[in-house]
């Protein structure tokens, strides 16, 4: 497998802050990769330069052989990197179906019915077709949850990043949005899943990384991760 | 096609309204109401549709005043071709600022629109041959055929620039783009990552509304014989053009319209009966009571209810 | 370009209308700089301070004096209006921001018509022993009002810098500018932190306000020229910088005074120039010069 994306000496500052400090990643192909860390470590801030929310000052992003380092972030969606985010930003005047619209009609260039019918489609797979009409300013945490991922997945992404998408949800919820999450790799979609809850990062993840204060301290598959002397102690803080 | 049927409908009572009344007076306030439904709707197109709150109304409206009045002087350019001009004019500036404003944040935008208006007054303020600090007196020409009242033929011109910015406007807000703008409103940064060019779309707005904006200057100078810089530019303009659509509603096209016609039309009675204060005063108590009690605007509050009176 | 003793002399009134600009700005430098307030009506509010100043001058009242009597009420005045602003818009999340620009401009607008029906638009000023005077310096003549308007924006400014980095009030209102959700965990409570900040910054626009009509006549559309100017000030420093501000005031006061005195420009092109002052900060370097 390929690397579908590179991430190499990516560094971040805000003002005196050191968001991150040299970060490099390579994610393969349809691979499931966890990032993990404590509040702060700059998961989100990785996030956002990856997808071009942020500009990073040092380093380079590496998506399919190119670099997008400069790209705006609309453009590098279109070549494929889509996100959810961490707190749901719907489209709060929208329907749930005319949020998918958006991404079907910017991204993907669909004509307006058939764009309809494609969201439709989209929103059957994430059990929120029945809500297709409602208000998105109307929907519950899990429901909103549901509807960040299905306008990612809107974008026809070949690399899904999922930011926290199961953060105070309970049981049955999380296991629904790692079944929406399952099924998207299976169709090809590479995914970088952020998250804290650490038994659906164990499940679903092929490979973990952990980020400490801007850097990488630990890297490999998920078990050896958890049991890393590193990793608890920048989670515990001893 | 019932939209359409309604603009020929209303074009064509305008039109036999100017061959009828005789009372001059209601074609000077009319120019004056159907001037702000031309600047509420395309202020709209902007601040209502894209969210971008802004004061520069009187940038564009006073740069299309001043391209209609300099080309007059210049050329004796008939009123059609000051009003193109004019409006190309106001685009470009629209584009030009806008390409350069619109990546800053709501607040900075909103600052940075007044300091457009500001450099755009001192410029025509220091420009002797557009008149200076002083101004311009114009002398009209006569009306075109088949119109005999001059005053009566800048009402129907006005009327025109309404229903086509109304039209305009509905395009852009049932189209992609409109839906694209309301995304940037929403929220701006998934609007982003969900493909949509936020810069370009941003600027397209300002275009579009800016060029509206220097159309609806450009019979100005006509209208009042006269030109000059402060009153040109004067922020009363903003004020006009943002609490109509504050009023009225910003996420629909008729909402600018119900509240620049029923705005415009209560400032004229006010400033009439009571004093020109006073109106500046009306529309300053209108816009905070509606920007705090009712966000969505007069149509909001006709869309509650309505869904109550379905019940 | 310009000969040396107008550019002395230019530089000179800088620093004194810089000084004032500074001051003037001082009352939004804390509202938005500080706590994100889209603030556009803070000019209005400055000169409906000058109107007051002038009720209480013509009672008697030295204005300088008038001007500290009046920033007790003003903080009430400060506080009511920051609360009502939260409860309307802040608290409804982020879209209301928007309603907020627009929320002041009306209220701007509102002060800005009241004090035409109240007063009239026409000029107003003050009278003081220090007014009308001047004092000479070498073939330098400064009007003392300046001087006294100099001193009293000198002092302000130091009092306001010192309390909001010595007293724990002023370290916690810069705080809740920094990391909000950190002092809620400290058991501070944000909202009246904000509330209180609020209330010093219209305050000192009560001050402010009586220097206004102390360097000269005030008119009710004032308010319009002193959005560029405070907002540029405050952009240009660097939003929640208090040294910002002073230097940025500073910058603004030579800049407009240099334009007066050249013979090529003069005052038909000094309004524009906070205006463009602005414009260029907010397109090279938004963040100012001391920003976060």
């Amino acid at each position: 497998m390929s690397a579908l994306l590179q991430v190499k000496g990516v560094s971040k500052h805000f003002g005196g802050f050191a968001a991150l400090s040299d970060v490099s990643i390579d994610i393969a192909e349809g691979e499931r990769f966890g990032l993990i860390g404590p509040n702060g470590s700059g998961k989100t801030t990785l996030i956002n330069c990856v997808s071009g929310a942020l500009r990073n000052e040092a380093g380079q992003i590496i998506y399919q052989g190119k670099e997008v380092t400069r790209l705006p972030a609309y453009r590098r969606t279109r070549l494929g990197i889509a996100r959810s985010f961490q707190i749901p930003r719907p489209f709060s005047s929208m329907s749930v179906l005319e949020n998918l619209m958006v991404p079907l009609q910017y991204v993907v260039h669909r004509k307006e019915t058939e764009a309809r019918d494609e969201a439709l489609a989209i929103l059957k797979t994430t059990a929120l077709a029945d809500k297709a009409g409602t208000p998105s300013n109307r929907l519950s945490q899990v429901e909103l949850r549901k509807l960040e991922l299905a306008r990612a997945m809107a974008a026809r992404p070949r690399l899904l990043i999922s930011d926290e998408a199961m953060a105070g949800l309970s049981g049955s919820e999380v296991d629904e949005v790692l079944k929406i999450l399952f099924d998207l790799n299976a169709s090809g979609i590479t995914i970088i899943m952020i998250e804290h809850i650490m038994h659906a990062v164990m499940r679903f993840s092929q490979r973990v990384v952990c980020l400490d204060a801007g850097r990488i301290i630990c890297e490999g598959a998920p078990a050896a991760i958890v049991a890393n002397a590193d990793v608890q102690r920048a989670y515990l803080g001893a | 096609m019932k939209f359409w049927a309604s603009l020929v409908v209303v074009l064509a009572l305008v039109v036999a309204a100017a061959f009828t009344v005789k009372n001059e007076f209601v074609f000077y306030a009319g120019y004056t109401v159907l001037l702000y439904v031309v600047l509420a709707t395309a202020w709209n197109i902007l601040g209502g549709y894209a969210g971008y709150v802004n004061f520069g109304t009187p940038a564009f409206f006073g740069l299309g005043a001043y391209t209609g009045a300099v080309l007059y002087k210049a050329f004796a350019l008939p009123l059609g071709l000051q009003i193109a001009a004019a409006a190309l004019m106001s685009g470009l500036l629209g584009l030009f600022a806008g390409a350069l404003t619109l990546r800053l944040r709501g607040i900075f935008f909103a600052i940075a629109t007044i300091a457009l208006v500001v450099i755009m007054e001192t410029a025509f303020i220091n420009w002797r041959y557009a008149g200076g600090a002083t101004g311009l007196q114009l002398l009209r020409p006569p009306p075109t055929a088949p119109f005999e009242s001059y005053i009566k033929m800048l009402f129907v011109v006005m009327a025109a620039m309404a229903l086509g910015a109304v039209a305009l406007a509905r395009y852009i807000q049932d189209s992609w783009i409109g839906r694209g703008l309301r995304a940037i409103r929403d929220s701006e940064e998934a609007a982003e990552c969900s493909g949509v060019p936020t810069l370009r779309l941003k600027v397209f707005a300002c275009t579009v509304s800016g060029a509206l904006m220097g159309a609806a200057g450009a019979p100005m100078p006509m209208y009042l014989q006269y030109i000059e810089p402060s009153s040109t530019f004067n922020l009363n303009y903003a004020v006009g053009a943002l609490a109509s659509p504050m009023i009225g509603g910003t996420g629909h096209w008729l909402g600018p319209v119900i509240g620049a016609l029923l705005l415009s039309s209560l400032q004229q009675y006010v400033t009439v009966t009571i004093s020109n204060e006073m109106n500046v005063l009306v529309v300053g108590v209108l816009l905070v009571v509606f920007v705090v009690a009712a966000p969505e605007g007069i149509l909001g509050l006709a869309k509650k209810v309505g869904a109550r009176w379905k019940r | 370009m310009l000969p040396l003793d107008l550019l002395f002399e230019g530089v000179l009134f800088g620093i004194l209308l810089g000084a004032f600009y500074a001051a003037v700005s001082m009352g939004l430098s804390v509202s938005f700089g500080l706590l994100d307030v889209p603030h556009v009506a803070h000019p209005a509010i400055m000169v409906f301070g000058s109107y007051c100043t002038f009720v209480l001058a013509r009672m008697g009242l030295d204005p300088i004096v008038a001007g500290v009597l009046l920033m007790a009420p003003f903080f009430l005045l400060g506080m009511l209006v920051y609360r009502f602003y939260y409860e309307a818009f802040e608290r409804r999340g982020a879209e209301a921001g928007v309603r907020g620009i627009a929320f002041f401009f009306g209220l701007a607008l509102i002060i800005e018509v009241g004090l035409i029906l109240a007063f009239g638009v026409d000029q107003r000023l003050v009278e003081a022993a220090y007014i009308g005077q001047s004092l000479r310096f070498g073939d330098i003549r400064i009007p003392m009002r300046t001087l006294a308007v100099f001193g009293v924006a000198v002092v302000l400014t130091v009092l306001l810098s010192l309390y909001l980095a010595k007293t724990f009030t002023g370290r916690a209102i810069k705080a809740v500018a920094q990391d909000e959700p950190a002092l809620r965990l400290m058991g501070a409570d944000p909202v009246r932190i904000k509330q209180w900040a609020f209330g010093i910054a219209t305050a000192v626009s009560a001050l402010a306000g009586a220097m206004l009509i102390i360097i000269g006549p005030v008119e009710p559309a004032m308010d319009r020229l002193y959005i560029g100017r405070t907002f540029a000030v405050v952009v240009l420093g660097g939003l929640g910088s208090m040294t910002g501000t002073i230097a940025a005031g500073l910058i603004l006061g030579i800049s407009e005074s240099i334009v007066l005195i050249h013979p090529a420009l003069g005052a038909s092109w000094a309004p524009a120039v906070s205006f463009a002052l602005l414009l260029l900060v907010l397109a090279i370097r938004p963040q100012g010069l001391f920003g976060r």
